[in-house]
């Protein structure tokens, strides 16, 4: 792999551009790896790069049904954040937080990241105290989250609307001054030159069909639509399709996979200097490099493996949107998506080890698991390669449903959803 | 948004008037106390979640407010069949035998279903135009 700098782009210019290599390969499958990664999104991908990198593991295929990056870690609102309540979600989500700084450098592509902030706007009694409390919870993580006024909320934001006649008044502001968003795509394309860079293998149209197992329950494999793939160890990272993968290994998961919507609008020049999220009205937005606003929308409410989402899911956000910003009135929305994502039912990611021996699983990531991409990845990567969890993730488990050590999020959610 | 017909009502209603009630068919125990952990689990967290044939619970709440079961395929979000609670679960054998838009894919191979002739062709020729 020919490294990215300016040097490159100089000698690049002078010749044309003629002698940009491919980013990443495309071999043939192997009859045999080490480890199978079932999913080329952001998460499969970046445990692939830490077991090569990390851990010294390089015999690894990556498969994947479409194309890389295609689910949801193209779909998704590329916000980051780590302002989670429980002490299990700050370590996880902050160890991403971590990773994000200095991802560019580390992979040597440049992932846009960006720590433009994320505010969080309180409407009312319960929103100031449910705020001040992620807020104190959070530092006591080492998480710097700040309160803010809403003077001092419209100083970092100057388009919010702080007039006391609003219909939903802003009556104060939880700020994660080093949250923000990154460029989704290159996520994936990065980890994936990376990781194809270190001798990683990235099969995509490769569906796994099905996953054998030895006698003893071990499993030795998989079947794909491009012939049988023989492994030792196999990461599930499939997101909204980890039911339908699990149950080829006759595990049955805690999960249920829903339809979740986002839209971009037209782009305009910059006008919204960070990420503002209002769980009271439903509402998050923020403003990409490009100058499209991206917008957030809800789930629908059944269970759907369709890409397509309900249009009055979008309604719903875009009343919010108009609501609380009246300068967006009048944007056109550009394109409007759907993703499948995994819901568990306390809302926690699972990060794991089954029932089956050599099978692990990275799922759950539900509405939120753009941010946590590196850490998740990382983590991961771990587990596989010790067949023990990191202690990040070692309160992630399967088992937690049936135990009652549940991370519930869900109740006290930072989320908008 | 999804158009539901409610078996009780007897009409197809707007989405909006109806509540998703999740996975139907999931027997709660009568002694939960009693219910193992792994029992309990699998009643309470453990879905089936599948890509396909969905047998789920809607309640009608913004309308008589009753619940019913109903088949709907997660693909395609149609639905294949509604039934009042109470009623006999449907096997999916049951159900695409009886649906003609499935019934008629069944054992014809996908190419054969494709047009032979592309449809400026075919529409100068009768009875395949």
């Amino acid at each position: 792999m020919r490294k990215y700098s300016v040097f490159a782009i100089a000698r690049e210019a002078m010749r044309g551009h003629k002698g940009w290599e491919q980013q990443w390969t495309s071999p043939e499958p192997r009859k045999d790896y080490e480890v199978l990664i079932i999913g080329a999104g952001g998460h499969g991908l970046a445990t692939a790069y830490y077991l090569a990198k990390e851990h010294g593991i390089t015999d690894i295929a990556v498969l994947e049904k479409g194309w890389l990056g295609g689910g949801n870690t193209g779909r998704n609102t590329t916000i980051i954040r780590s302002n989670y309540l429980y002490d299990e979600s700050a370590g996880i989500y902050n160890h991403a937080l971590n990773l994000w700084d200095g991802l560019s450098q580390d992979l040597n592509y440049n992932v846009m990241y960006s720590p433009r902030g994320v505010m969080m706007l309180a409407h009312n009694v319960h929103d100031v105290q449910v705020l001040k409390r992620h807020v104190h919870a959070n530092r006591l993580n080492g998480v710097p989250n700040d309160w803010l006024t809403p003077e001092e909320a419209k100083e970092f934001c100057p388009p919010l609307n702080i007039s006391k006649q609003a219909r939903y008044p802003i009556v104060g502001a939880a700020l994660q001054r080093k949250g923000g968003t990154a460029r989704h795509d290159a996520v994936a394309w990065g980890y994936a030159r990376a990781a194809s860079a270190r001798g990683v293998h990235i099969i995509q149209n490769c569906e796994v069909t099905a996953i054998r197992r030895s006698s003893n329950g071990h499993v030795i494999g998989v079947d794909t639509n491009r012939g049988p793939i023989g492994a030792k160890k196999i990461g599930v990272v499939a997101a909204g399709h980890t039911s339908v993968l699990m149950e080829m290994a006759g595990v049955r998961m805690p999960l249920e996979s829903y339809p979740l919507q986002a839209l971009v609008s037209e782009p305009v020049k910059p006008c919204f200097p960070c990420v503002v999220m209002s769980n009271t009205v439903h509402a998050y937005i923020s403003q990409s490099d490009k100058g499209e606003l991206v917008i957030g929308a809800g789930t629908d409410q059944y269970i759907s493996y369709s890409q397509t989402g309900g249009l009055h899911i979008i309604n719903h956000t875009l009343d919010a949107i108009c609501e609380m910003f009246p300068m967006f009135a009048r944007m056109k929305m550009l394109r409007s998506w759907g993703g499948i994502v995994d819901v568990t039912p306390d809302r926690s990611p699972i990060l794991a080890k089954t029932p089956v021996p050599g099978l692990y699983v990275n799922c759950g990531w539900g509405t939120g698991g753009f941010k946590a991409t590196p850490g998740s990845g990382n983590v991961f990567a771990h587990t596989i390669a010790n067949d023990n969890p990191h202690p990040i993730n070692a309160p992630f488990t399967l088992e937690r449903f049936r135990t009652g050590r549940l991370i519930d999020e869900a109740a006290a959610a930072a989320v908008a959803h | 948004m999804l158009l539901i017909h409610c078996p009780y009502c007897e009409e197809a209603r707007p989405e909006l008037e109806f509540r998703n009630g999740g996975e139907a068919h999931i027997a709660r125990s009568t002694s939960i106390a009693d219910e193992s952990d792994e029992a309990f689990e699998a009643f309470f967290f453990i879905r089936t979640n599948p890509k396909g044939l969905v047998y789920e619970r809607w309640r009608h709440i913004h309308g008589c407010g009753r619940f019913f079961n109903a088949v709907r395929d997660s693909v395609t979000d149609k639905f294949l069949h509604v039934y009042k609670a109470g009623e006999a679960k449907v096997e999916p054998s049951a159900l695409m035998a009886n649906l003609p838009e499935h019934g008629a894919y069944a054992n014809v191979p996908a190419a054969e279903l494709n047009a032979k002739t592309p449809a400026r062709k075919r529409a100068t020729k009768d009875g395949e135009a």
